[in-house]
């Protein structure tokens, strides 16, 4: 049965979602959802285990060899975010249970469920395909389905964050088409291997460099790439709590997920970053987004609006990584692809509770409630610090292999914006950390406690975020086996 | 080059015509209507790639040798269903926000929007709403 | 000048003015039967470019159920669209100027149009799928060959999409029984009103809908009410044209009849699966236009529409692990009869033809419904 992996970790969630519309039960519904996430995490984690000595399973989809078929190619590039999808899925399942109890009318939360299920088919199925179109496919499951889930936030304005998402994220969409489009006029493939083997002999065809236009473009408008970050706060922001959680954690992370594999598996890094200014467009748009986005952040007045400019901010740090092309550069990304997933993900969970008690997440509410609700301030205090980068926390580690990635590559300017961003960080969550413990509320409100399920998946994802501060050899190792594979791969 | 090409030309066109639509409207259905357009455009390219001269449809019949590529007819076929699938879920995006907002038109919404802010009524979207919340939906 | 590019350039001219007009026109009815159009032009093209398969589908979804989708939702929305503020209009040129450049100098590299020494022809994959193909799955329709087994994987993927689609529809309009029966109330209160309706049966609509007016407070200024009197009026009318109520009772059995032929000679003709499920569902919702919603609701009630949608998908994928339990890779039909590669194939190609089918079908009916009654019920 391990042959099957590949397949089975997509295709237990995509059993998943049917069976929730079929049964309408809502305890039936979640418990598919936690079974599909944990399932998947398995399946990954085994993954992880075979591939760790640099093996690369490829499993053809119907029995057909690639090029002719459709394969599944699990190598040490994708087993990290297989992972990290997963038991953001396993954490947000256990949080969302009591979160969508008291935000999602009773009749609708199967079919909610069905939608989460969908999404994180969508998510999986992105990561572990080695077929461009296929990759396409399965990026329109996960945005048709975040759309959805974004629009039954509590406000009106959800309707129309969800609206706005789903234009500018079919444009990007549709984008990332035109450009598989091109690179199949030119090689009449769509297999990512088999694109990668025939691209080199075509360098410098302007439709192929039109290719990457197109790919690249859309891509960064999935992963709110500043300053096509438009979609992202209200996205974030307006959708129910646990939605929140789950999109922050991961929906950007595997779009910059396909954009490296695209980046180093695809067109190759000698056209990308060798013959087109990719490296400087990129460093430049990374330093916009730190500094612009966490500008912003420090002026929101709702808290879930501060961590989705944050967002963009951190995404800013990804790029910043991941565009020099070097090998510990990748290396810092996937490090702060992980780490900022935890991070965020435990920082929206808190907002889901405070969101919950006080209802809404605006600072002006949260002031002095940090000694009524101090386990969940408490929670924003670690989490919070972590996104500044203080160490010992997870932020710190991956900081600080970015820092010594800019400095190995002579990047002395990104390095100050990335430490002006952080400083701005320290701002902003500071402002939350000053609300929450040092402001004094103007009357006591009495809070009941928070459901212990969502304690418990905020604190779990706080805890992951402390572990690897403190140990980073496990989540180093896996971001340096993802950059050997594809940094190496480009070589 | 231009003989060779003169159907991308069309295409290319079409893309920019849909795209320009999608952008410019601030009206939500002209939106989504743009949006068809667009993916039409993109279409129309892999359908291209796939045209040989002289051929026929990749139907195998005894006595025909030159046939078009049936790949891109397979992909898109696929691209359509993903239009359509985003189209419906688009229009009934719409329908919500004329339920909450009274237009479709993005401005207003955004207008409405500020408006009840400074109001401090923050108005709940349907899907949330428990006991009627939301404007005179409570009772005549 | 050959007839083929005749035909190209013809065609593509009306597709751009017909694209132009669109974008002009404020009335948004009219753009909509203009987009009908413009699916119908391309649908038109996919035929003079050998995409037969493709231009049923297009014709069939962009010419039949998005225009009726576009219908229902500018029925409950606003039918004129607001004059365009000028700082869009530069945003939007920024944005077309930046992909038409784009574009542009693409097409400097791109190989030749219809050229049969294209990288696309030359592949060794069109090898597979065109000659191969008769010998590994025997199906004389390549694309259906292709879509169903080759890339059966994709498909499935496309399956999903449309069934998120059938989960989140409903799930934004899904009306809940709470509201249902709060509606109900106010209809029977006010249900006295609607005696200058003709038709007393639809009196308890006319009564929602005037509860909805004191909802959608801002919708009153649009003469939301006149409309809405209009709306169920015209309702009952359609079903009073006897041509079309003629017309399309016997219209239906044909089109049931045709969907059949689609899904089963998918193998041998263009066709398949989706175009089938879409027919069918064409058949339900020209039924219901003429009919009113609730007759259509009598043969199919709601819960049974929301039960099939996921049956497809669970057809499709149960399919493929069932090929996993016989030994084989995921949607590998090889395995289903053993020794016998092509028949399993055969098989394996139906089962899944079916199950597009059935939840294409399922999902237009109820993404229709939810429309249709979300208006109803207003």
């Amino acid at each position: 049965m391990t042959a099957h992996l590949p397949a089975l970790q997509v295709v237990i969630p995509l059993l998943a979602a049917p069976l929730c519309v079929l049964l309408r039960s809502r305890t039936i519904a979640w418990l598919l959802f936690l079974a599909a996430a944990v399932a998947a995490l398995v399946c990954a984690s085994v993954l992880a285990w075979q591939v760790a000595d640099g093996e690369v399973i490829h499993y053809a989809m119907g029995g057909w060899e690639p090029p002719a078929g459709i394969e599944y190619v699990i190598d040490r590039a994708n087993v990290p975010v297989l992972i990290l999808v997963a038991a953001i899925g396993v954490a947000a399942a256990v949080y969302c249970r009591a979160s969508i109890a008291a935000e999602i009318e009773a009749s609708r939360i199967p079919l909610f469920y069905a939608c989460l299920c969908l999404n994180l088919t969508g998510l999986l199925g992105i990561t572990a395909t080695g077929d461009a179109f296929n990759a396409f496919v399965f990026l329109e499951i996960t945005s048709l389905s975040s759309y959805a889930l974004v629009a039954m936030g509590r406000r009106r304005r959800a309707l129309l964050a969800a609206f706005q998402y789903l234009i500018v994220g079919t444009i990007g969409a549709t984008f990332v088409l035109i450009g598989i489009g091109l690179a199949y006029a030119v090689t009449g493939t769509l297999n990512m291997a088999d694109l990668a083997q025939r691209l080199p002999d075509i360098y410098g065809n302007r439709a192929l460099g039109a290719a990457v236009i197109f790919v690249f473009v859309g891509l960064a408008i999935k992963m709110a790439l500043f300053p096509l970050h438009g979609w992202l706060p209200g996205a974030y922001a307006e959708s129910p709590s646990a939605v929140s959680v789950f999109l922050s954690a991961t929906n950007t992370k595997v779009a910059i997920y396909l954009l490296l594999r695209f980046a180093f598996g695809v067109f190759g890094a000698a056209l990308v970053f060798g013959r087109m200014p990719i490296t400087e467009v990129g460093l430049v748009l990374a330093c916009l987004a730190m500094l612009v986005a966490s500008a912003v952040a420090c002026f929101q007045s709702d808290f879930k609006y501060l961590l989705a400019w944050s967002s963009i901010a951190q995404v800013g740090y990804i790029v910043a990584g991941f565009s020099l092309a070097t090998s510990d550069g990748v290396t810092a990304a996937y490090l702060h692809v992980i780490n900022h997933a935890v991070i965020k993900g435990a920082l929206f969970a808190a907002a889901g509770i405070v969101v919950l008690r006080l209802g809404a997440a605006r600072l002006s509410d949260m002031a002095g409630m940090g000694r009524t609700m101090p386990w969940t301030f408490a929670a924003i205090v670690l989490a919070g610090l972590g996104l500044v980068g203080v160490p010992p926390t997870a932020g710190f580690v991956s900081k600080w292999v970015l820092a010594e990635a800019l400095i190995a590559d002579g990047r002395w300017a990104v390095l100050a914006v990335l430490l002006v961003s952080s400083l701005l960080s320290l701002v902003y969550v500071g402002r939350v950390i000053e609300a929450g413990w040092f402001r004094r509320h103007s009357e006591s409100v009495a809070v009941e406690r928070p459901p212990l399920t969502m304690s418990a998946a905020m604190w779990a994802l706080v805890l992951v975020s402390l572990v690897f501060g403190l140990v980073p050899e496990w989540p180093l190792s896996l971001a340096e086996g993802a950059s050997s594979v594809l940094v190496g791969v480009a070589k | 080059m231009t003989g060779g090409h003169y159907i991308f030309w069309f295409v290319f066109v079409l893309m920019v015509i849909g795209l320009y639509a999608v952008i410019s409207h601030g009206n939500l259905v002209k939106k989504l209507i743009g949006l068809n357009l667009f993916q039409i455009g993109v279409f129309m390219f892999y359908i291209a790639l796939g045209k040989v001269e002289d051929g026929r449809a990749p139907i195998v019949e005894e006595g025909v040798e030159v046939y078009s590529h049936p790949l891109p007819h397979v992909l898109i076929l696929t691209a359509i269903v993903v239009g359509v699938a985003t189209t419906s879920l688009g229009l009934a995006l719409a329908i919500r926000i004329y339920e909450a907002y009274g237009t479709i038109e993005e401005d207003e919404v955004i207008e409405r929007d500020k408006a009840a802010e400074q109001d401090g009524t923050a108005e709940l979207n349907g899907t949330a709403e428990r006991d009627g919340v939301r404007g005179g939906e409570a009772g005549p | 000048m050959s007839l083929l590019v005749l035909m190209d350039v013809s065609l593509f001219t009306l597709l751009l003015a017909t694209a132009l007009a669109i974008t002009r026109l404020r009335a948004l009815y009219e753009a909509t039967m203009l987009t009908a159009l413009a699916g119908l032009l391309s649908a038109s093209l996919f035929v003079v470019l050998d995409a037969l398969d493709v231009a049923i589908t297009e014709a069939a979804v962009g010419t039949g159920i998005s225009t009726v989708l576009f219908i229902a939702a500018l029925r409950l929305t606003r039918s004129r669209e607001a004059v365009t503020p000028r700082r869009r209009l530069w945003s939007g040129g920024a944005v077309a100027v930046l992909l038409g450049a784009t574009l542009l100098y693409a097409a400097q590299d791109l190989p030749p149009f219809a050229e049969p020494d294209t990288p696309v022809q030359t592949n060794p994959v069109t090898q597979t799928y065109l000659h191969e193909s008769q010998e590994d799955i025997g199906v004389p329709n390549t694309v259906a060959a292709v879509l169903a087994s080759y890339r059966g994987y994709d498909t499935l993927g496309e399956l999903v999409v449309i069934f998120t689609a059938g989960v989140t529809v409903p799930l934004l309009l899904l009306r809940t029984r709470r509201r249902a029966e709060r509606d109900e109330a106010h209809a029977g209160e006010e249900g006295a009103e609607g005696g200058t309706e003709p038709g007393t049966e639809h009196g308890t609509e006319h009564g929602r809908e005037h509860s909805a007016e004191h909802g959608a407070e801002h919708g009153a200024e649009h003469g939301t009410e006149k409309g809405a009197e209009h709306r169920s009026a015209r309702a009952v009318v359609m079903s009073e044209y006897r041509v079309l109520r003629v017309a399309s009772k016997v219209l239906m059995p044909f089109i049931l009849l045709f969907a059949c032929y689609v899904l089963f000679h998918g193998d041998y003709g263009p066709g398949g699966g989706f175009q089938a499920g879409v027919i069918f569902a064409a058949g339900f919702v020209l039924y219901s236009l003429v009919f009113g919603i609730g007759e259509v609701e009598r043969v199919l009630p709601w819960p049974v529409m929301l039960g099939l949608v996921p049956v497809g998908v669970l057809l499709y994928a149960g399919l493929g692990v069932a090929n996993m339990a016989l030994g084989g890779a995921f949607l590998d039909y090889d395995t289903l009869v053993p020794g016998h590669p092509e028949e399993g194939q055969h098989y394996g190609i139906l089962i899944i033809e079916t199950g597009v089918g059935i939840t294409v079908a399922a999902v237009l009916i109820a993404v229709y419904y939810s429309f249709a009654n979300r208006g109803a019920r207003r």
